[in-house]
This record gives structure tokens, C-alpha cells and sequence, in this order.
């Protein structure tokens, strides 16, 4: 359990992810809308298609891209098959470079170990590298916890941040925000928790930048305290791989005084020498180019360059389990490039929100209930969210062989129930997996599960409630997106009330967006993860 | 038990099936063609091709080709070399970046910068922090960067650069990468270049 999860708590040992789960109605009746709404989708099939194209083309210059594709497999492979010995290499050279080595179990122990590396520096706010491994643990409602100020640096976290009207926005809220909405938010929230925007300010996308450059450089400048994750970890060196396009990363990895990386243990990698592949494959799988914008690698502290507080945390939160699987052990070679996101019909159909999870589309079909544990009986209805087509298999620049994962998973859901009664999440949940099998079911889900709405205070909303679980497809892997939170009534209290939801009336408004401050309805011990 | 033990008790045991270690299928450094083109002229291409500016020049030729490149830039960060053998009576003044806070470096207007390796398939340019090229913040802050590589430092794509960066033993500096100009398609999904790191990246190559 997460620390500073007091409050109402549902009685689910994986609480936070059910949450997320559960609180899809709102999702759902609003990805209907979506849905329904021409304009939106065509948006989110332009912007798929657009990524599709690119990577087409970047892909197709390679007359060895099968070979790669091979290579990337089997090196992810070896790292994982012999993990033990490669994560005390990696920790025994960082080490030796400068780095501070922490371990944590779970999420609460990694929340824990950077919020105390946060107050034993007197940080009153970070600044974060986008990072789907302290999305997964939700590192920043553990720091607002703490009274500490976690600032998202990429333009479009900036946007939706600053943003405070996103209901109908949910599944392309950062493209979807036409450039005068960009505009004029920056133009009424910047001056509220920062430099304000030039009054003079246009709609054009290079001065909107702009704005979005001189708001963050202030924070960039004056920050003492930053926190990354990374996407290779190398056992041979203990260095640390962040690939990314703005330059936050960058201002974040130079700038500060202290840097925390929170990381997988699934990211390392045996050798220096296997970046030749994977930063090869990664930029083209990822964002259709042949190398991304920039790459910044780091070992331990450097003298006179950069944090010289330099911390690293080895994360596990479930991945340990998933690597016991023989077969679903394969999910743990994703290098979160998304590129099966983009292939897939039923994501671009769905949405990133309807997986529950900052981990959606094909992958996270079947990392997610893994990382949870299909013992839960809540993601059970994830390895169903799929029509098995292949796409993503092809797609993946590591080979997972994401349809034959999905059966496996189903079968492990089957074995696993045999015999017992399913519990209402379970039927909720199995409810909510069919819809991908038939639209209309929509409306079954609908009525099943409800929320116990995570809280989450914005950093600069105040009272305002957000949830953070909400990828949209163009970055799905990289950020989260502020939605309202549903109301804290815990699916117990709700079922109970409502009979299953018998009694619900359909699209009923939720009667409120806000939980009384500070409440938090749930924790996470495991769940899902981030690059 | 402590979490690290913990957690590589659990690795061990999922791992009680002892999975044998894979072979990689594949040969390291080697060259990969850069098509019609040699490779500095491939370079040059892919640099363009991100919008950065690129130019080609002769050794003799260096000081006019910063002096253009730095347009009216007033505050320019440099290593010694460059600050010391800069004629003096020009508009310019040299700074060390080691003399500045990254507040400072934000007032300057542009930083000239070395590079270590240029990557012809991808324009990529590697900086490893050394000599030369100051450090990370150096060549981050400031608006314009121009960057000056010599011919014989182009690789043809990541497997040599990789290769070479482990040769000269600098796998274990801070490295940057930097394909073109920071970009970003937030807004409407139209690339706008610039957006944290230089908005300007200026390339000489030096044959
Ligand atoms: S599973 Fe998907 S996100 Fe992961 S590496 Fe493969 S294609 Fe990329």
C-alpha cells in the first residue's frame, strides 16, 4: 500500500489499478462520445496513420531490419534470462561511478525512498523527465502528498496541466486542443503558477513553444531536484539511456543538483555495445525517425558536469512475477516504443483509457494483468482486448508475440477461476473486456463498474480532483493526462447500494468532481508501468 | 530481508526454469552503406534534413564560417582554444562556461561547441563533454549552437559510432546525441523545431 493512502481505501489488494479500472463509466460514456463525434475521430485515426507512415518509411531504408529485430530480441532475452547477475553488475558499476544505488520492492517503497531523497534535500518541488515507471507507481501524488511540487516538463503534459476543461478531450487531449485553445490557456494559467505568457501572445505553434519554453526555463533554472526514468539501464558500464525529442530531459538530467531515476529492472541491458540496436530500433518504432531529437547517456556523476547527487531506483512492482511466467515473460523485452499502439484496430477504435491503465493498447493487454497478477480477478478481462489480427507482432521492434501472449493469458485467467465463484469486480471487469468484442456493450460496462475515483490534487488546481490514467494514443507512452475525477464511492459501497447496478440510472451525473482535500481513495501496490 | 535481496531472490526463482542464455545474431560495429552518397555528403543531407543549417568547408576557412554562423550573437560561450585565438578588437566576448551559472548561461546568446563523433545515416551528432565542448548545460542553455565537426569524425550510422565512442573510451562520459534542433508536434501535430534545447544548431564540417 502507498504511503499517505489513508482515506477510504476498497478492500482490493490491487486497488490502485482497480480504480482505474472501475472508474471507466465516466471514461467510457465519454469515449462514446468520442466515438460518436466525427471530428475527434478522424483526429485520432490522422494521428495514427500519420505515425504509421513515418515509421513505414524510416523502417523500409533498412534492408536489415528483420536482422535487428532479431537481435534486439535475443539481447533483451539474455538480459532478462540472466537478470540477477546483470542487475548487480549494473549496481556494482554505478556504484563505482558515483551513484547511489536503492532497491525498492514495490511502489510505496520506491515513493518512499525518493520522497526522503526529496526532504533530505529540502526540495519544495521537482522537475520530472516524462517516465512511465513513476507514472506506474505514481510517484507525483506521493510527492504531493509530501507538500512537494512535481512539474511534468513536455509541451504536452504543459498543456493538459495547465488545461482545466477536459471532459470531452480525454482520448487526444494534447492534439485535440486546437492551437487558439492552446493559446488561450497558456494565456489565463501560466501567470497563475509561473512566468506568465507574453501578452502579445499568438496561435501560431512556434510562439505558442516559445511560451511553453520561457514558462519551463524559469522552473528548469531554479530546480535543485530532478526525477527521471530511463529506457536502457547498462550492466556493463551502470550507465543510464534517456531518449526523448524536446530538450526536457536534457535541462532535467544537466541542470539540477540531485537526480533520481526510477527504473524497471526489465530495462537493463548486458552491454555497452547493444545500444547499436536498440537506438537503431527505438526511434524508428517509436516516432517514425532514424534517430530521435536527442539521446543522453549518463554513468554515476561526472565531475563538474551536471547533478553530482545521483541516484538510481531498481524498481520491481510485479515485474518479477511476470518473469516467472515462462511464456508471458516475453512482455518484459517491451521497450515502450508504442509502435503496436499504432497498429492496432482496437486501440484506435477504443482508446488508450479503455485498458485502465498507463500501460494501453496491445502491450499493455498483457503486461498490464501481469504486472497486477491474474490471481486478482481485476484484469482479467484485459487478455480479451483483442481481435488477435497479428498486427502488433509485426510492429514490434522486439518481437513479442503479443496474440500468442493474449491466448496464454486467457487460458491462465481460465485455470485460475476454475472452480471458484468470480467476485463482482471480476464480472465488472469481464464486462468492460467485451465491449471490444461488440460496441453496444458499452452500455453493460457501463452500468457494472463505477468508481472509487483515485484523488489526485493538481498541482496547480488546488481543490480541483484529477486522475491521472489516461494515455491518449499519439504519446500514449509518455504521459498522463488529467481527467476528473469520478466520486469516491468505493465499487463495494456502490454495488451494494445500487444491487449490481440494477438500480444506476444509466449516464447519471456524477454528483461530484471533488473528494475532500488531501483524501486519497487509493494506493497502489503494484500495477502497470512507463519507460 | 532487504529489498535487494528480496527482490534478486525473486529473480532467481522465476528464473528456476534456467532459461539458456540466447545468442545474438548479430556481428557489432560494422559499416552500413550510406547509399549513392559518401559519407560526409550523406552527413550533410541528413543534418539538413532535420532543419539544422549545415556547411562544408576547408580548414583555413573556420574563423569567417563561426563568425557568419554566430550572426549577432554578443555573448558566446567557447573552450580556450577558440577564446584565445579569436581575433581581439571584434564585437565578441568569449566567455567559460565553467565561470557560469546555468542562470548565466541562459543570458548568453550562443555556444560553439566541438563534436566527437558525426553519425552520416542518422545527422546525428555525438558530444561527449570533453575538450572542446564544455559541459552538458554549456551546450544546452543557450539558444544557438554551433557545432563543429571534422570530416574524418563521420561514422557511417550507430553501430560504428558506438563502436568508436567504446574505442576512444568514452562510453562512460555524459554523452548528448542530437538530431537536428529540439522539436516537438504537441500543438496540432505540426513540428515546430525548438523548443528547450538550441532552437538554432548550426553544423560546420571541416574537411
Ligand atoms: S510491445 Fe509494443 S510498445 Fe513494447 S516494444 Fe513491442 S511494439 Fe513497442
Amino acid at each position: 500500500m502507498s504511503e499517505g493512502g489513508a482515506g477510504m481505501r476498497i478492500d482490493h489488494p490491487h486497488v490502485g489499478v482497480t480504480t482505474a479500472f472501475l472508474g471507466m463509466p465516466t471514461f467510457q460514456q465519454a469515449a462514446k462520445e468520442s466515438l460518436n463525434d466525427p471530428v475527434q475521430r478522424r483526429n485520432l485515426a490522422h494521428a495514427t496513420g500519420v505515425i504509421r507512415e513515418k515509421r513505414a518509411a524510416v523502417v523500409g531504408e533498412l534492408d536489415n531490419w528483420e536482422e535487428l529485430r532479431r537481435a534486439a530480441e535475443a539481447i533483451k532475452n539474455r538480459a532478462l534470462f540472466s537478470l540477477d547477475d546483470y542487475l548487480m553488475e549494473f549496481e556494482e558499476r554505478a556504484a563505482a561511478a558515483g551513484a547511489t544505488v536503492h532497491w525498492a520492492r514495490d511502489a510505496a517503497e520506491a515513493n518512499r525512498i525518493v520522497v526522503d531523497l526529496a526532504r533530505a534535500k529540502q526540495a519544495r518541488e521537482v522537475v520530472k523527465v516524462k517516465s512511465m515507471a513513476t507514472q506506474e507507481i505514481e510517484l507525483n501524488e506521493a510527492l504531493q502528498a509530501a507538500g512537494i511540487d512535481a512539474w511534468e516538463t513536455d509541451l504536452a503534459e504543459l498543456i493538459v496541466q495547465l488545461g482545466d476543461d477536459w471532459p470531452s478531450h480525454i482520448l487526444v487531449p494534447a492534439i485535440h486542443r486546437n492551437r487558439s485553445e492552446v493559446r488561450e490557456i497558456f494565456l489565463r494559467q501560466m501567470k497563475k503558477v509561473g512566468r506568465p505568457a507574453p501578452e502579445d501572445l499568438t496561435d501560431d505553434p512556434p510562439r505558442l513553444a516559445e511560451a511553453a519554453r520561457l514558462h519551463l526555463r524559469e522552473k528548469f533554472l531554479r530546480a535543485d531536484f530532478a526525477v527521471s526514468g530511463a529506457n536502457f539501464a547498462i550492466a556493463e558500464t551502470g550507465s543510464l539511456v534517456v531518449v526523448e525529442s524536446e530538450g526536457n530531459g536534457r535541462m532535467c538530467l544537466s541542470l539540477p543538483k540531485t537526480l533520481v531515476s526510477v527504473v524497471g529492472i526489465e530495462k537493463i541491458l548486458p552491454t555497452w555495445r547493444d545500444l547499436e540496436v536498440m537506438l537503431q530500433v527505438l526511434p524508428r518504432s517509436s516516432t517514425g525517425e532514424r534517430e530521435n531529437p536527442y539521446t543522453s547517456i549518463w554513468t554515476g556523476n561526472a565531475e563538474g558536469d551536471g547533478p553530482q547527487d545521483v541516484h538510481i531506483v531498481l524498481l520491481d512492482n510485479g515485474r518479477t512475477e511476470v518473469l516467472a511466467d515462462e511464456v508471458g515473460r516475453a512482455a518484459l523485452r517491451c521497450i515502450r516504443c508504442s509502435a503496436c499502439l499504432n497498429v492496432c484496430p482496437v486501440y484506435e477504435r477504443a482508446g488508450g483509457h479503455a485498458y485502465g491503465s498507463v500501460y494501453p493498447g496491445p502491450i499493455g493487454a498483457v503486461l498490464t494483468p501481469q504486472l497486477r497478477g491474474t490471481s486478482s480477478e481485476v484484469d482479467q478481462s484485459l487478455p480479451y482486448a483483442s481481435s488477435l489480427c497479428g498486427a502488433c507482432f509485426d510492429a514490434c521492434p522486439v518481437r513479442i508475440d503479443i496474440p500468442s501472449l493474449l491466448v496464454h493469458l486467457r487460458t491462465r485467467v481460465v485455470d485460475e477461476h476454475r472452480g471458484g465463484v468470480p467476485r463482482p469486480e471480476a464480472v465488472a471487469m469481464k464486462a468492460a473486456g467485451w465491449m471490444f468484442a461488440d460496441h453496444r456493450r458499452y452500455e453493460v460496462a457501463e452500468r457494472l463498474a463505477t468508481s472509487g475515483g483515485k484523488a489526485l490534487r493538481s498541482p496547480l488546481f488546488g481543490r480541483r480532483e484529477v486522475l491521472r490514467q489516461l494515455p491518449p494514443p499519439l504519446n500514449a507512452w509518455s504521459g498522463a493526462r488529467d481527467v476528473p475525477v469520478p466520486p469516491p464511492e468505493s465499487f463495494r459501497s456502490w454495488w451494494k447500494r445500487t444491487e449490481g447496478g440494477r438500480h444506476e440510472p444509466r449516464c447519471a451525473p456524477h454528483s461530484s468532481t471533488e473528494t475532500p482535500s488531501g483524501q486519497r481513495t487509493s494506493s497502489r501496490s503494484r500495477s502497470t508501468e512507463g519507460e | 530481508m532487504n529489498a535487494r535481496e528480496e527482490i534478486l531472490g525473486r529473480v532467481r526463482l522465476a528464473l528456476a526454469d534456467r532459461p539458456g542464455s540466447p545468442e545474438i545474431d548479430w556481428e557489432y560495429g560494422r559499416p552500413v552503406s550510406t547509399g549513392g552518397l559518401g559519407l560526409v555528403e550523406r552527413f550533410a543531407e541528413r543534418v539538413a534534413d532535420y532543419h539544422a543549417e549545415v556547411e562544408m568547408l576547408d580548414r583555413e576557412d573556420i574563423g569567417p564560417a563561426i563568425a557568419a554562423a554566430l550572426g549577432d550573437a554578443r555573448h558566446v560561450v567557447g573552450d580556450r582554444t577558440l577564446r584565445e585565438s579569436w581575433p581581439s578588437g571584434a564585437e565578441l566576448e568569449w566567455l567559460d562556461a565553467s565561470d557560469l551559472t546555468s542562470a548565466e548561461l541562459d543570458q548568453v546568446d550562443a555556444v560553439v561547441t566541438t563534436a566527437t563523433i558525426g553519425i552520416a545515416n542518422t545527422g546525428t551528432i555525438v558530444l561527449d563533454h570533453g575538450r572542446g565542448q564544455g559541459r552538458r548545460a554549456a551546450s544546452l542553455v543557450p539558444d544557438v549552437h554551433v557545432c563543429l565537426i571534422s570530416a574524418d569524425q563521420i561514422v557511417s550510422d550507430v553501430p560504428e559510432a558506438v563502436a568508436r565512442i567504446i574505442e576512444l573510451g568514452a562510453q562512460t562520459h555524459p554523452l548528448t546525441w542530437i538530431s537536428g534542433p529540439s522539436a516537438t508536434s504537441d500543438i496540432e501535430l505540426s513540428r515546430v523545431e525548438g523548443v528547450h534545447g538550441p532552437r538554432t544548431l548550426r553544423v560546420i564540417v571541416v574537411r
